[in-house]
Protein backbone atom coordinates (compact mmCIF):
# COMPACT_ATOMS: atom_id res chain seq x y z
CA UNK A 1 0.00 0.00 0.00
CA UNK A 2 2.82 2.38 1.03
CA UNK A 3 5.21 1.59 -2.14
CA UNK A 4 2.18 2.29 -4.03
CA UNK A 5 0.95 5.77 -2.72
CA UNK A 6 4.39 7.21 -1.63
CA UNK A 7 2.70 10.39 -1.86
CA UNK A 8 -0.83 9.49 0.38
CA UNK A 9 1.99 7.90 3.08
CA UNK A 10 4.15 11.62 3.08
CA UNK A 11 0.81 13.72 3.80
CA UNK A 12 0.32 11.44 6.78
CA UNK A 13 3.54 12.09 8.05
CA UNK A 14 3.03 15.68 7.55
CA UNK A 15 -0.82 16.13 9.24
CA UNK A 16 0.82 15.89 12.52
CA UNK A 17 2.07 18.98 12.37
CA UNK A 18 -0.76 20.56 10.36
CA UNK A 19 -4.30 20.31 11.20
CA UNK A 20 -4.98 16.36 10.01
CA UNK A 21 -7.94 17.02 7.88
CA UNK A 22 -5.14 17.07 5.41
CA UNK A 23 -4.15 13.88 4.89
CA UNK A 24 -8.30 12.78 4.57
CA UNK A 25 -8.03 15.54 1.56
CA UNK A 26 -4.71 15.40 0.12
CA UNK A 27 -4.46 11.95 -1.23
CA UNK A 28 -6.02 8.39 -1.12
CA UNK A 29 -7.39 7.49 2.53
CA UNK A 30 -5.31 4.43 4.20
CA UNK A 31 -8.67 3.10 5.64
CA UNK A 32 -10.90 1.89 2.56
CA UNK A 33 -14.83 0.91 3.13
CA UNK A 34 -15.77 3.08 5.86
CA UNK A 35 -19.38 4.70 6.20
CA UNK A 36 -19.19 8.82 5.63
CA UNK A 37 -19.91 9.12 9.66
CA UNK A 38 -16.85 7.21 10.63
CA UNK A 39 -14.87 8.68 8.60
CA UNK A 40 -15.51 11.91 9.91
CA UNK A 41 -15.41 10.45 13.86
CA UNK A 42 -11.87 9.66 12.85
CA UNK A 43 -10.60 12.77 11.33
CA UNK A 44 -12.07 14.62 14.40
CA UNK A 45 -10.21 12.11 16.84
CA UNK A 46 -7.15 12.24 14.79
CA UNK A 47 -7.42 16.51 14.71
CA UNK A 48 -7.34 15.72 18.70
CA UNK A 49 -4.38 13.39 19.11
CA UNK A 50 -2.34 15.36 17.14
CA UNK A 51 -3.25 19.05 19.30
CA UNK A 52 -2.44 16.82 22.51
CA UNK A 53 0.72 15.96 20.97
CA UNK A 54 1.25 19.42 19.96
CA UNK A 55 0.16 20.79 24.37
CA UNK A 56 1.84 18.15 25.63
CA UNK A 57 5.30 19.16 23.63
CA UNK A 58 4.60 22.95 24.95
CA UNK A 59 3.94 21.73 28.78
CA UNK A 60 7.42 19.68 28.61
CA UNK A 61 9.49 22.04 27.31
CA UNK A 62 8.07 24.83 29.94
CA UNK A 63 8.65 22.24 32.20
CA UNK A 64 12.15 21.76 31.27
CA UNK A 65 13.08 25.39 30.86
CA UNK A 66 11.46 27.05 34.11
CA UNK A 67 12.15 23.70 35.99
CA UNK A 68 15.74 23.25 34.99
CA UNK A 69 16.49 27.23 36.07
CA UNK A 70 14.69 27.18 39.35
CA UNK A 71 16.51 23.11 40.00
CA UNK A 72 20.08 24.91 38.85
CA UNK A 73 19.67 27.82 41.01
CA UNK A 74 18.34 25.56 43.90
CA UNK A 75 21.87 23.85 43.45
CA UNK A 76 23.34 27.05 43.74
CA UNK A 77 25.53 26.17 40.31
CA UNK A 78 23.71 29.23 38.74
CA UNK A 79 23.79 32.41 41.47
CA UNK A 80 20.21 33.14 41.83
CA UNK A 81 21.21 36.55 43.28
CA UNK A 82 22.59 37.13 39.72
CA UNK A 83 20.18 35.57 37.74
CA UNK A 84 17.28 35.28 39.72
CA UNK A 85 14.71 32.43 40.31
CA UNK A 86 10.91 31.47 39.25
CA UNK A 87 9.80 30.99 42.82
CA UNK A 88 11.92 34.26 44.05
CA UNK A 89 9.94 36.23 40.76
CA UNK A 90 6.53 35.13 41.74
CA UNK A 91 7.07 35.79 44.86
CA UNK A 92 8.05 39.23 44.17
CA UNK A 93 5.42 39.70 41.46
CA UNK A 94 3.15 39.41 44.55
CA UNK A 95 4.75 41.39 47.38
CA UNK A 96 4.79 44.10 43.93
CA UNK A 97 1.17 43.78 43.67
CA UNK A 98 0.59 43.69 47.70
CA UNK A 99 2.62 46.15 48.66
CA UNK A 100 3.07 48.79 46.01
CA UNK A 101 6.35 50.70 45.22
CA UNK A 102 7.52 54.26 46.89
CA UNK A 103 5.58 55.93 44.35
CA UNK A 104 2.51 54.44 44.10
CA UNK A 105 0.58 51.28 43.59
CA UNK A 106 2.43 48.41 41.42
CA UNK A 107 -1.08 48.26 38.99
CA UNK A 108 -1.22 52.50 39.12
CA UNK A 109 3.04 51.80 37.36
CA UNK A 110 1.25 49.43 34.93
CA UNK A 111 -1.37 51.89 33.61
CA UNK A 112 0.85 54.72 33.58
CA UNK A 113 3.50 52.71 31.35
CA UNK A 114 0.13 50.92 29.23
CA UNK A 115 -0.92 54.57 28.48
CA UNK A 116 2.42 56.38 27.22
CA UNK A 117 2.72 52.79 24.83
CA UNK A 118 -0.91 52.79 23.56
CA UNK A 119 -1.03 56.45 23.00
CA UNK A 120 2.63 56.22 21.57
CA UNK A 121 1.56 53.72 19.34
CA UNK A 122 -1.43 55.10 18.17
CA UNK A 123 0.43 58.49 17.23
CA UNK A 124 3.43 56.22 15.40
CA UNK A 125 0.89 54.37 13.33
CA UNK A 126 -1.66 57.01 12.52
CA UNK A 127 1.45 58.90 11.19
CA UNK A 128 3.41 56.15 9.76
CA UNK A 129 -0.02 55.07 7.90
CA UNK A 130 -0.13 58.73 6.75
CA UNK A 131 3.17 59.64 5.42
CA UNK A 132 3.34 55.62 4.03
CA UNK A 133 0.62 56.37 1.96
CA UNK A 134 1.40 59.96 0.88
CA UNK A 135 4.83 59.06 -0.30
CA UNK A 136 3.81 55.65 -1.61
CA UNK A 137 1.32 57.23 -3.99
CA UNK A 138 3.25 60.52 -4.69
CA UNK A 139 6.82 59.82 -6.85
CA UNK A 140 7.96 63.30 -6.20
CA UNK A 141 7.07 63.77 -3.14
CA UNK A 142 9.22 60.59 -2.21
CA UNK A 143 11.99 61.27 -4.07
CA UNK A 144 12.12 64.27 -2.10
CA UNK A 145 11.65 62.78 1.45
CA UNK A 146 12.65 59.59 0.80
CA UNK A 147 16.91 60.28 1.72
CA UNK A 148 15.61 62.08 4.57
CA UNK A 149 14.27 59.06 6.04
CA UNK A 150 16.66 56.97 5.12
CA UNK A 151 19.18 59.32 7.46
CA UNK A 152 16.59 59.38 10.23
CA UNK A 153 16.14 55.68 9.98
CA UNK A 154 20.18 55.13 10.39
CA UNK A 155 20.47 56.74 13.51
CA UNK A 156 19.92 55.11 16.60
CA UNK A 157 16.28 56.56 17.63
CA UNK A 158 16.12 55.18 20.82
CA UNK A 159 19.08 57.81 21.82
CA UNK A 160 16.08 60.68 21.20
CA UNK A 161 14.80 59.75 25.07
CA UNK A 162 17.36 61.77 26.32
CA UNK A 163 16.10 64.45 24.22
CA UNK A 164 12.86 64.20 25.16
CA UNK A 165 13.95 64.21 28.75
CA UNK A 166 15.65 67.13 28.57
CA UNK A 167 12.41 69.04 26.51
CA UNK A 168 9.62 67.25 28.39
CA UNK A 169 11.00 66.39 32.24
CA UNK A 170 10.01 63.46 33.57
CA UNK A 171 6.09 63.48 32.72
CA UNK A 172 4.10 61.27 30.21
CA UNK A 173 4.74 63.17 26.88
CA UNK A 174 8.37 62.53 26.54
CA UNK A 175 7.45 58.82 26.89
CA UNK A 176 4.82 58.95 24.41
CA UNK A 177 6.85 60.82 21.61
CA UNK A 178 9.64 58.17 21.86
CA UNK A 179 7.11 54.99 21.51
CA UNK A 180 5.64 57.02 18.42
CA UNK A 181 9.12 58.09 16.87
CA UNK A 182 9.65 54.12 17.28
CA UNK A 183 6.12 52.58 15.88
CA UNK A 184 6.39 55.54 13.38
CA UNK A 185 9.01 54.22 11.56
CA UNK A 186 8.31 50.38 11.19
CA UNK A 187 4.75 51.21 10.13
CA UNK A 188 5.89 54.09 7.70
CA UNK A 189 8.11 51.31 5.53
CA UNK A 190 5.76 48.76 5.59
CA UNK A 191 2.73 51.11 4.42
CA UNK A 192 4.74 52.34 1.78
CA UNK A 193 5.58 49.07 0.61
CA UNK A 194 2.45 48.21 1.00
CA UNK A 195 1.12 51.30 -1.34
CA UNK A 196 3.78 50.38 -4.34
CA UNK A 197 2.68 46.80 -4.39
CA UNK A 198 -0.54 47.37 -5.69
CA UNK A 199 -1.67 45.24 -9.04
CA UNK A 200 -1.21 48.26 -11.73
CA UNK A 201 -3.75 46.21 -13.39
CA UNK A 202 -6.48 46.98 -10.69
CA UNK A 203 -5.37 50.58 -10.98
CA UNK A 204 -5.76 51.03 -14.39
CA UNK A 205 -8.84 49.50 -14.53
CA UNK A 206 -10.28 51.69 -11.44
CA UNK A 207 -9.39 54.58 -13.70
CA UNK A 208 -11.25 53.42 -16.82
CA UNK A 209 -14.00 53.27 -14.40
CA UNK A 210 -14.48 56.75 -13.40
CA UNK A 211 -12.00 56.42 -10.46
CA UNK A 212 -10.71 60.21 -9.06
CA UNK A 213 -7.40 59.70 -7.16
CA UNK A 214 -9.45 59.90 -3.86
CA UNK A 215 -11.76 57.65 -4.94
CA UNK A 216 -8.38 55.13 -6.01
CA UNK A 217 -6.56 55.60 -2.36
CA UNK A 218 -9.64 54.83 -0.49
CA UNK A 219 -10.97 51.92 -2.60
CA UNK A 220 -8.00 50.71 -4.11
CA UNK A 221 -4.67 51.38 -2.51
CA UNK A 222 -5.82 51.68 1.19
CA UNK A 223 -7.07 48.38 1.51
CA UNK A 224 -4.19 46.87 -0.44
CA UNK A 225 -1.48 48.19 1.83
CA UNK A 226 -3.98 47.23 4.57
CA UNK A 227 -2.23 43.34 4.13
CA UNK A 228 1.18 44.88 5.21
CA UNK A 229 0.08 47.93 7.93
CA UNK A 230 -1.43 45.14 9.47
CA UNK A 231 1.76 43.02 9.62
CA UNK A 232 3.52 45.84 11.22
CA UNK A 233 1.40 46.72 13.91
CA UNK A 234 2.06 43.51 15.76
CA UNK A 235 5.86 44.46 15.71
CA UNK A 236 4.80 47.75 15.89
CA UNK A 237 3.36 47.41 19.64
CA UNK A 238 6.40 45.58 20.64
CA UNK A 239 8.17 48.91 19.83
CA UNK A 240 5.77 51.08 21.71
CA UNK A 241 6.19 49.10 24.63
CA UNK A 242 10.01 49.60 24.74
CA UNK A 243 10.53 53.04 23.67
CA UNK A 244 8.06 53.81 26.91
CA UNK A 245 9.93 51.72 29.04
CA UNK A 246 13.24 52.64 27.72
CA UNK A 247 12.18 56.34 28.22
CA UNK A 248 11.09 55.98 31.61
CA UNK A 249 14.27 54.57 32.60
CA UNK A 250 15.93 57.46 31.44
CA UNK A 251 14.29 59.53 33.48
CA UNK A 252 10.65 59.36 35.24
CA UNK A 253 8.65 59.90 37.94
CA UNK A 254 6.25 57.22 37.54
CA UNK A 255 5.98 53.97 35.36
CA UNK A 256 7.52 50.54 35.11
CA UNK A 257 10.30 51.58 33.59
CA UNK A 258 11.10 53.58 37.19
CA UNK A 259 10.56 50.15 38.50
CA UNK A 260 13.03 48.25 36.68
CA UNK A 261 15.58 51.35 37.64
CA UNK A 262 15.03 50.49 41.34
CA UNK A 263 15.12 46.89 41.24
CA UNK A 264 18.68 47.35 39.09
CA UNK A 265 19.29 50.12 42.01
CA UNK A 266 18.88 47.89 44.57
CA UNK A 267 20.17 44.54 43.21
CA UNK A 268 17.12 42.84 42.82
CA UNK A 269 17.24 40.58 39.63
CA UNK A 270 14.12 39.30 40.55
CA UNK A 271 12.08 42.77 40.75
CA UNK A 272 13.41 43.21 36.72
CA UNK A 273 12.53 39.75 36.16
CA UNK A 274 8.83 40.51 37.54
CA UNK A 275 8.33 43.69 35.92
CA UNK A 276 9.80 41.60 32.22
CA UNK A 277 6.65 39.25 32.82
CA UNK A 278 4.36 42.00 33.44
CA UNK A 279 5.10 43.16 30.23
CA UNK A 280 5.24 40.07 28.44
CA UNK A 281 1.47 39.86 29.84
CA UNK A 282 0.48 43.45 28.31
CA UNK A 283 2.22 42.37 25.01
CA UNK A 284 0.18 38.86 24.74
CA UNK A 285 -2.88 40.78 25.66
CA UNK A 286 -2.44 43.71 23.11
CA UNK A 287 -1.37 40.44 20.27
CA UNK A 288 -4.52 39.01 21.16
CA UNK A 289 -6.53 42.06 20.52
CA UNK A 290 -4.48 43.07 17.21
CA UNK A 291 -4.76 39.80 15.72
CA UNK A 292 -8.70 40.26 15.75
CA UNK A 293 -8.17 43.30 14.46
CA UNK A 294 -6.52 41.46 11.77
CA UNK A 295 -8.93 39.02 11.18
CA UNK A 296 -12.22 41.26 11.13
CA UNK A 297 -10.42 43.62 8.83
CA UNK A 298 -8.88 40.96 6.41
CA UNK A 299 -11.94 39.01 6.45
CA UNK A 300 -11.72 38.73 2.66
CA UNK A 301 -8.68 36.66 2.60
CA UNK A 302 -8.50 33.05 2.35
CA UNK A 303 -9.33 31.50 5.85
CA UNK A 304 -5.50 29.72 5.73
CA UNK A 305 -3.50 33.25 5.21
CA UNK A 306 -5.16 34.96 7.60
CA UNK A 307 -4.37 32.35 10.28
CA UNK A 308 -0.61 32.74 9.29
CA UNK A 309 0.55 35.37 10.90
CA UNK A 310 -1.30 34.93 14.69
CA UNK A 311 1.22 31.69 15.41
CA UNK B 1 -30.02 64.69 -48.48
CA UNK B 2 -26.93 64.75 -46.71
CA UNK B 3 -28.05 67.68 -44.48
CA UNK B 4 -30.42 64.95 -43.06
CA UNK B 5 -27.89 62.20 -42.28
CA UNK B 6 -25.75 64.80 -41.01
CA UNK B 7 -28.70 66.04 -38.57
CA UNK B 8 -29.35 62.52 -37.30
CA UNK B 9 -26.03 61.90 -36.35
CA UNK B 10 -26.03 65.30 -34.93
CA UNK B 11 -28.81 64.13 -32.98
CA UNK B 12 -27.73 60.86 -32.45
CA UNK B 13 -24.49 62.47 -30.66
CA UNK B 14 -26.41 64.70 -28.54
CA UNK B 15 -28.22 61.88 -26.71
CA UNK B 16 -26.37 60.20 -23.65
CA UNK B 17 -23.90 57.86 -24.17
CA UNK B 18 -25.99 55.17 -22.16
CA UNK B 19 -29.11 55.42 -24.97
CA UNK B 20 -27.08 55.77 -28.13
CA UNK B 21 -24.72 53.31 -29.51
CA UNK B 22 -24.40 55.57 -32.55
CA UNK B 23 -21.65 57.89 -31.28
CA UNK B 24 -19.09 54.76 -30.78
CA UNK B 25 -17.09 55.25 -33.63
CA UNK B 26 -13.77 54.11 -32.75
CA UNK B 27 -10.64 55.45 -35.30
CA UNK B 28 -7.03 55.26 -35.07
CA UNK B 29 -5.39 57.15 -37.71
CA UNK B 30 -1.52 56.99 -38.04
CA UNK B 31 -0.77 56.01 -34.51
CA UNK B 32 2.38 55.32 -33.39
CA UNK B 33 3.62 55.00 -29.60
CA UNK B 34 7.16 54.82 -28.84
CA UNK B 35 8.64 54.06 -24.95
CA UNK B 36 11.83 54.88 -23.52
CA UNK B 37 13.78 51.96 -22.38
CA UNK B 38 15.98 51.87 -19.33
CA UNK B 39 19.09 51.71 -21.72
CA UNK B 40 17.92 55.08 -23.37
CA UNK B 41 16.68 53.46 -26.74
CA UNK B 42 13.50 53.82 -28.54
CA UNK B 43 11.12 51.14 -28.37
CA UNK B 44 8.60 51.21 -30.75
CA UNK B 45 5.54 49.67 -29.81
CA UNK B 46 3.14 50.11 -32.40
CA UNK B 47 4.00 52.03 -35.96
CA UNK B 48 1.46 53.98 -38.35
CA UNK B 49 -1.55 52.22 -37.34
CA UNK B 50 -5.13 52.60 -39.10
CA UNK B 51 -8.41 51.28 -38.30
CA UNK B 52 -11.72 52.26 -37.31
CA UNK B 53 -14.22 50.54 -35.34
CA UNK B 54 -18.15 51.07 -36.76
CA UNK B 55 -21.11 51.82 -33.41
CA UNK B 56 -21.92 48.85 -32.52
CA UNK B 57 -19.40 46.79 -34.14
CA UNK B 58 -17.66 43.64 -32.66
CA UNK B 59 -13.88 44.10 -33.58
CA UNK B 60 -11.09 41.38 -32.85
CA UNK B 61 -7.26 42.66 -32.44
CA UNK B 62 -5.65 39.16 -33.59
CA UNK B 63 -1.67 39.48 -34.17
CA UNK B 64 1.72 37.46 -33.08
CA UNK B 65 2.55 38.02 -29.00
CA UNK B 66 4.26 41.33 -28.10
CA UNK B 67 2.60 43.21 -31.62
CA UNK B 68 1.42 46.25 -29.64
CA UNK B 69 -2.29 45.22 -29.50
CA UNK B 70 -2.24 46.06 -25.76
CA UNK B 71 -0.80 49.48 -26.37
CA UNK B 72 -3.15 50.38 -29.02
CA UNK B 73 -6.15 49.81 -26.71
CA UNK B 74 -4.54 51.35 -23.79
CA UNK B 75 -4.62 54.66 -26.25
CA UNK B 76 -8.01 54.37 -27.00
CA UNK B 77 -9.33 54.10 -23.61
CA UNK B 78 -6.89 57.05 -22.77
CA UNK B 79 -4.70 55.50 -20.14
CA UNK B 80 -1.95 56.07 -22.41
CA UNK B 81 -1.46 58.93 -24.96
CA UNK B 82 -0.01 58.28 -28.33
CA UNK B 83 3.35 59.87 -29.53
CA UNK B 84 2.07 60.34 -33.15
CA UNK B 85 -1.18 60.05 -34.76
CA UNK B 86 -4.88 60.51 -33.22
CA UNK B 87 -6.98 58.45 -31.84
CA UNK B 88 -10.68 59.19 -31.81
CA UNK B 89 -13.99 58.10 -29.81
CA UNK B 90 -17.31 59.37 -31.24
CA UNK B 91 -15.73 61.36 -33.25
CA UNK B 92 -13.75 63.28 -30.19
CA UNK B 93 -10.20 63.26 -29.78
CA UNK B 94 -9.05 60.95 -26.73
CA UNK B 95 -7.40 63.01 -24.23
CA UNK B 96 -7.32 61.38 -20.09
CA UNK B 97 -9.88 58.64 -19.41
CA UNK B 98 -12.77 58.32 -22.43
CA UNK B 99 -15.90 58.65 -21.04
CA UNK B 100 -18.37 55.71 -21.77
CA UNK B 101 -15.53 53.28 -22.38
CA UNK B 102 -15.00 50.23 -19.86
CA UNK B 103 -11.86 47.78 -20.04
CA UNK B 104 -11.33 44.00 -19.00
CA UNK B 105 -8.61 42.63 -18.60
CA UNK B 106 -6.98 39.21 -18.87
CA UNK B 107 -5.65 39.11 -15.23
CA UNK B 108 -8.27 39.70 -12.72
CA UNK B 109 -8.76 43.08 -11.76
CA UNK B 110 -11.46 42.60 -9.27
CA UNK B 111 -10.96 44.17 -5.88
CA UNK B 112 -10.30 40.81 -3.44
CA UNK B 113 -11.42 43.05 -0.16
CA UNK B 114 -14.77 43.88 -1.84
CA UNK B 115 -17.66 41.29 -1.80
CA UNK B 116 -18.78 40.45 -5.57
CA UNK B 117 -21.55 43.42 -5.46
CA UNK B 118 -19.69 45.80 -3.80
CA UNK B 119 -17.27 44.95 -7.03
CA UNK B 120 -19.73 45.85 -9.25
CA UNK B 121 -20.99 48.49 -7.72
CA UNK B 122 -17.62 50.20 -8.01
CA UNK B 123 -18.44 51.85 -11.28
CA UNK B 124 -22.15 53.83 -10.85
CA UNK B 125 -20.19 54.84 -7.28
CA UNK B 126 -17.25 56.61 -8.84
CA UNK B 127 -19.47 57.98 -11.33
CA UNK B 128 -21.28 59.97 -8.23
CA UNK B 129 -24.40 57.34 -7.72
CA UNK B 130 -25.61 57.01 -4.69
CA UNK B 131 -24.58 53.68 -2.59
CA UNK B 132 -28.44 52.51 -3.11
CA UNK B 133 -28.54 52.99 -6.47
CA UNK B 134 -25.35 51.40 -7.64
CA UNK B 135 -26.02 48.64 -5.49
CA UNK B 136 -29.49 48.10 -7.32
CA UNK B 137 -27.85 48.41 -10.51
CA UNK B 138 -24.84 46.01 -9.60
CA UNK B 139 -27.75 43.65 -8.75
CA UNK B 140 -29.20 43.55 -11.76
CA UNK B 141 -26.03 43.35 -13.61
CA UNK B 142 -25.59 39.89 -11.29
CA UNK B 143 -28.66 38.60 -12.33
CA UNK B 144 -28.06 39.28 -15.88
CA UNK B 145 -24.85 37.40 -15.75
CA UNK B 146 -26.77 34.82 -13.92
CA UNK B 147 -24.92 35.16 -10.40
CA UNK B 148 -27.96 36.27 -8.58
CA UNK B 149 -27.31 34.72 -4.96
CA UNK B 150 -23.39 35.35 -5.53
CA UNK B 151 -23.53 39.06 -4.31
CA UNK B 152 -22.14 38.57 -0.82
CA UNK B 153 -19.23 36.10 -2.31
CA UNK B 154 -14.99 37.24 -2.36
CA UNK B 155 -13.57 36.79 -5.90
CA UNK B 156 -11.49 34.46 -4.36
CA UNK B 157 -14.61 31.94 -3.24
CA UNK B 158 -15.74 32.14 -6.93
CA UNK B 159 -14.37 29.69 -9.69
CA UNK B 160 -12.53 31.58 -12.76
CA UNK B 161 -15.46 31.84 -14.89
CA UNK B 162 -17.52 32.76 -12.39
CA UNK B 163 -14.85 35.52 -12.18
CA UNK B 164 -15.46 36.68 -15.44
CA UNK B 165 -18.77 37.03 -15.24
CA UNK B 166 -18.46 39.70 -12.02
CA UNK B 167 -16.01 41.47 -14.10
CA UNK B 168 -18.15 41.42 -17.18
CA UNK B 169 -21.02 42.47 -15.04
CA UNK B 170 -18.52 45.34 -13.42
CA UNK B 171 -17.09 46.64 -16.76
CA UNK B 172 -20.96 46.69 -18.25
CA UNK B 173 -22.90 48.31 -15.50
CA UNK B 174 -21.40 51.69 -16.83
CA UNK B 175 -23.45 50.97 -19.91
CA UNK B 176 -20.53 52.05 -22.09
CA UNK B 177 -20.66 53.03 -25.40
CA UNK B 178 -16.83 50.71 -26.19
CA UNK B 179 -16.02 47.73 -24.37
CA UNK B 180 -12.33 47.16 -24.75
CA UNK B 181 -11.52 43.47 -23.85
CA UNK B 182 -7.56 42.37 -23.53
CA UNK B 183 -7.46 39.02 -24.25
CA UNK B 184 -10.40 38.36 -21.64
CA UNK B 185 -10.61 35.05 -21.53
CA UNK B 186 -7.06 34.28 -22.29
CA UNK B 187 -6.47 32.45 -18.57
CA UNK B 188 -9.95 30.02 -18.77
CA UNK B 189 -9.64 26.38 -20.10
CA UNK B 190 -11.08 25.67 -23.41
CA UNK B 191 -14.63 24.78 -22.35
CA UNK B 192 -15.21 27.69 -19.93
CA UNK B 193 -13.72 29.92 -22.20
CA UNK B 194 -16.65 28.58 -24.88
CA UNK B 195 -19.38 29.05 -22.54
CA UNK B 196 -18.15 32.73 -21.44
CA UNK B 197 -18.09 33.66 -25.42
CA UNK B 198 -21.53 32.62 -26.14
CA UNK B 199 -22.20 34.26 -23.08
CA UNK B 200 -20.69 37.31 -23.89
CA UNK B 201 -22.24 37.39 -27.44
CA UNK B 202 -25.95 37.06 -25.61
CA UNK B 203 -25.27 40.30 -23.36
CA UNK B 204 -23.61 42.09 -26.00
CA UNK B 205 -26.36 41.42 -28.65
CA UNK B 206 -28.65 43.14 -26.11
CA UNK B 207 -26.20 45.94 -25.41
CA UNK B 208 -25.18 46.66 -28.39
CA UNK B 209 -21.82 48.54 -27.66
CA UNK B 210 -19.07 48.66 -29.85
CA UNK B 211 -16.12 45.91 -28.69
CA UNK B 212 -13.01 45.87 -29.20
CA UNK B 213 -11.38 42.33 -28.44
CA UNK B 214 -8.17 41.14 -28.18
CA UNK B 215 -7.13 37.22 -28.35
CA UNK B 216 -4.41 34.89 -29.66
CA UNK B 217 -7.25 32.56 -30.54
CA UNK B 218 -8.28 32.95 -34.05
CA UNK B 219 -11.44 30.72 -33.99
CA UNK B 220 -12.40 32.88 -31.16
CA UNK B 221 -11.75 36.02 -33.35
CA UNK B 222 -13.99 34.60 -36.08
CA UNK B 223 -16.54 33.43 -34.10
CA UNK B 224 -17.36 36.13 -32.21
CA UNK B 225 -16.38 39.26 -34.64
CA UNK B 226 -17.75 41.23 -37.39
CA UNK B 227 -14.09 42.59 -38.38
CA UNK B 228 -10.76 41.15 -37.55
CA UNK B 229 -8.01 43.54 -37.87
CA UNK B 230 -4.53 41.45 -37.99
CA UNK B 231 -1.37 43.35 -36.96
CA UNK B 232 2.25 42.55 -38.05
CA UNK B 233 4.67 41.27 -35.30
CA UNK B 234 7.10 43.90 -33.70
CA UNK B 235 6.78 47.12 -34.37
CA UNK B 236 2.52 46.20 -34.78
CA UNK B 237 0.90 48.07 -37.93
CA UNK B 238 -1.84 47.13 -39.36
CA UNK B 239 -1.35 44.16 -41.80
CA UNK B 240 -4.85 43.10 -43.08
CA UNK B 241 -8.34 43.76 -42.06
CA UNK B 242 -11.19 41.13 -42.75
CA UNK B 243 -14.97 41.93 -42.67
CA UNK B 244 -16.81 38.51 -41.28
CA UNK B 245 -20.10 38.09 -43.03
CA UNK B 246 -21.29 35.24 -40.88
CA UNK B 247 -24.69 36.08 -40.42
CA UNK B 248 -25.80 37.23 -36.29
CA UNK B 249 -27.27 35.76 -33.93
CA UNK B 250 -24.39 33.51 -34.59
CA UNK B 251 -25.45 31.50 -31.72
CA UNK B 252 -23.24 28.55 -30.73
CA UNK B 253 -19.81 29.13 -30.99
CA UNK B 254 -18.91 25.72 -30.84
CA UNK B 255 -21.33 24.87 -33.64
CA UNK B 256 -20.05 27.79 -35.70
CA UNK B 257 -16.58 26.62 -36.53
CA UNK B 258 -18.13 23.56 -38.44
CA UNK B 259 -19.87 26.34 -40.92
CA UNK B 260 -17.97 25.93 -44.14
CA UNK B 261 -17.93 29.86 -44.27
CA UNK B 262 -16.13 30.35 -41.15
CA UNK B 263 -13.76 27.58 -42.30
CA UNK B 264 -12.97 29.15 -45.24
CA UNK B 265 -12.65 32.61 -43.37
CA UNK B 266 -10.30 31.56 -40.68
CA UNK B 267 -7.75 29.70 -43.06
CA UNK B 268 -7.45 32.77 -45.41
CA UNK B 269 -6.90 35.32 -42.02
CA UNK B 270 -4.72 32.42 -40.69
CA UNK B 271 -2.25 32.90 -44.10
CA UNK B 272 -2.08 36.03 -43.09
CA UNK B 273 -1.35 35.93 -39.59
CA UNK B 274 1.10 33.30 -39.86
CA UNK B 275 3.64 34.77 -41.26
CA UNK B 276 3.42 37.23 -38.84
CA UNK B 277 3.32 34.45 -35.75
CA UNK B 278 6.65 33.01 -37.97
CA UNK B 279 8.71 36.16 -38.01
CA UNK B 280 7.51 37.26 -34.08
CA UNK B 281 8.66 33.79 -32.81
CA UNK B 282 11.67 34.06 -34.67
CA UNK B 283 12.59 37.08 -33.16
CA UNK B 284 11.72 36.19 -29.28
CA UNK B 285 13.71 32.53 -29.80
CA UNK B 286 16.40 33.68 -31.52
CA UNK B 287 16.45 31.35 -34.91
CA UNK B 288 17.13 32.82 -38.12
CA UNK B 289 13.87 33.82 -39.75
Amino acid sequence: MNDQHPSASGVAENAVFESSAASMTGGPSPLPDLAAGTRTNLASKLRWQGRFKVWGGQLLLAVVIIGGWQWFTAEHWVDPFTYGQPTGIVHRLYTLFRDGTAFGSYPEQILVTLQEAVYGFLIGAAAGILMGVSLGTNRYLSSVISPYIKVVNAIPRIVLGSIFVVAFGFGITGKMLLAAVLVFFVVFFNAFQGVREVDPNVIANARVLGAKPLHIIRHVTLPSAMTWIIASLHTAFGFAIVGALVAEILGSEKGLGLVITTAQGTFDADGVFAVMLTVAVITLVAEFILTRLERRLLAWRPQSRSDAPAI
Amino acid sequence: MTWVTSLLSVAAMSLTHGASPHSARVELNGVSKRFLTPSGDVFTAIQDVTFAVEPGQFCALVGPTGCGKSTSLSLVSGLDKPSSGTVSVGGTAVDGIADGVSFMFQTDALLPWKSVLANVALGPIFRGASKREAQASARDWLRRVGLAGFEDRYPHQLSGGMRKRVAMAAALINEPRILIMDEPFGALDVQTKAIMSNELLALWEQVRCSVIFITHDLDEAVALADRVVVMTSSPGTVKDIYDIDLPRPRGDVQEIRFQPRFVELQRQIWRSLRDEVERAYAATAGVPA
